[in-house]
């Protein structure tokens, strides 16, 4: 099989591992594709801002790769925090100030912090049960595979109620063969760690490790490969 | 393929229309208990993928499949099936564009924000999905 470079890399972007609570105990982000644009602005602003989850996004007019629900990131280089700019001010007030201009703003999508990771694991927590109890058909599992157009979220539940849950391109294959991967690299080395206690979050060096690799592995195989 | 049935919601989450064809298991609930539950489960998975990307088109467990399309002015259709049918877009988006297009939205009497009692849309509809190719396989 040659090997084609295509400009859209195929990758496993994170995994998340839920307890049967619907806890988060851990999550890796293995990529995460920065697509960020600066640009240089005159006054008035032809973008429009609001506030949003203490962030100041773009609500309305995609222009140059900016695109309605990115973050403004920095301004003139300098990065701001949460709603205010490096120097306390507010963005928005900031910005409907016309001295203040020429200006040049980076937009991206917004890191997801460690509360909104939380969040949408038990939010899938309970999509999966009603995606389970919605179900036309009789016995059926919960929600294993989500498709959007830019990814595929692949969840695997083990018999005790565990979730394993990877974000991936929609066309990387080898997925299922993936979650059980992750699977016994939890049972061998989280849960013989006499130091883990169960349903706790995972601080475990060898599970980091060998989940690393178990991408990798996954990633380099699982391209185009047959079946998943 | 075997169609299982199908919502169409409005933009305000009220179900405008339901029917089924090979329901096997109901929910347990009352209908309108269901719609609101399925509403809240679409609601939430779209929010759930607006965290990171955009664009939901469909779930699948072990046993089903649901298709998801909505249309810019929020018209939502879901259709379930089962798991042979990889993609069902171009059907949800017929059933927007020739049917409720041209029967609902084309008919005068209609109220587009009340349920959908319009006979004649209802055994279009009916006729459409009989008619979608091996709609009986796997009917036993």
């Amino acid at each position: 099989m040659t090997h084609s470079v295509s400009p859209a890399k195929m990758v496993i972007f994170s995994v998340y591992v839920v307890n049967k609570a619907g806890g988060l105990i851990y999550q890796y982000d293995n990529y995460v594709p920065r697509a960020e644009v600066e640009k240089t602005f005159s006054y008035p602003l032809d973008l429009v801002l609001k506030h949003h989850d203490e962030k100041v996004i773009v609500s309305f007019g995609q222009r140059d790769g900016i695109k309605v629900g990115h973050a403004l990131l920095s301004i003139n280089g300098v990065d701001v925090i949460g709603k205010n700019t490096a120097d306390g001010k507010d963005i928005l007030e900031y910005l409907k100030d016309s001295s203040n201009y020429p200006v040049s703003i980076r937009f991206g999508r917004a890191r997801l912090s460690s509360n909104e990771k939380l969040m949408l694991a038990s939010m899938f927590h309970s999509l999966f049960a009603i995606g389970s109890q919605l179900s036309p058909e009789a016995g059926s599992s919960g929600i294993e595979m989500l498709e959007t157009d830019v990814f595929k979220l692949h969840c695997f539940q083990t018999l005790t109620g565990i979730k394993f849950i990877v974000l991936a391109d929609p066309r990387q294959s080898g997925i299922d063969a993936l979650l059980r991967k992750i699977y016994e690299v939890y049972s061998d080395y989280a849960l013989k760690n006499p130091f883990y206690s169960l349903e706790m979050p995972i601080r475990c060096e060898l599970f980091d490790q060998n989940l690393k690799s178990a991408l990798e592995v996954a990633e380099k195989a699982g391209n185009f490969g047959a079946g998943s | 393929m075997t169609v299982h049935n199908l919502y169409i919601f409005d933009r305000n989450g009220n179900c405008l229309f339901y029917n089924e064809w090979n329901r096997k298991k109901q929910a347990g609930i009352s209908k309108d208990e269901e719609y609101k539950l399925m509403y809240g489960m679409l609601f939430s998975i779209k929010s759930f993928v607006s965290k990171m990307k955009d664009g939901f088109l469909s779930f699948q467990t072990s046993k089903y499949r649901l298709h998801y399309y909505e249309t810019p002015s929020g018209l939502k259709f879901v259709l379930n099936t089962d798991l042979s049918v990889s993609n069902a877009r171009e059907t949800l988006q017929l059933i927007y564009s020739s049917l409720y297009v041209e029967y609902v939205v084309k008919n005068p009497v209609l109220s587009l924000s009340q349920s959908l009692d319009s006979e004649l849309f209802c055994s279009k509809l009916d006729a459409f999905i009989k008619a979608l190719p091996n709609f009986r396989l796997g009917l036993v």
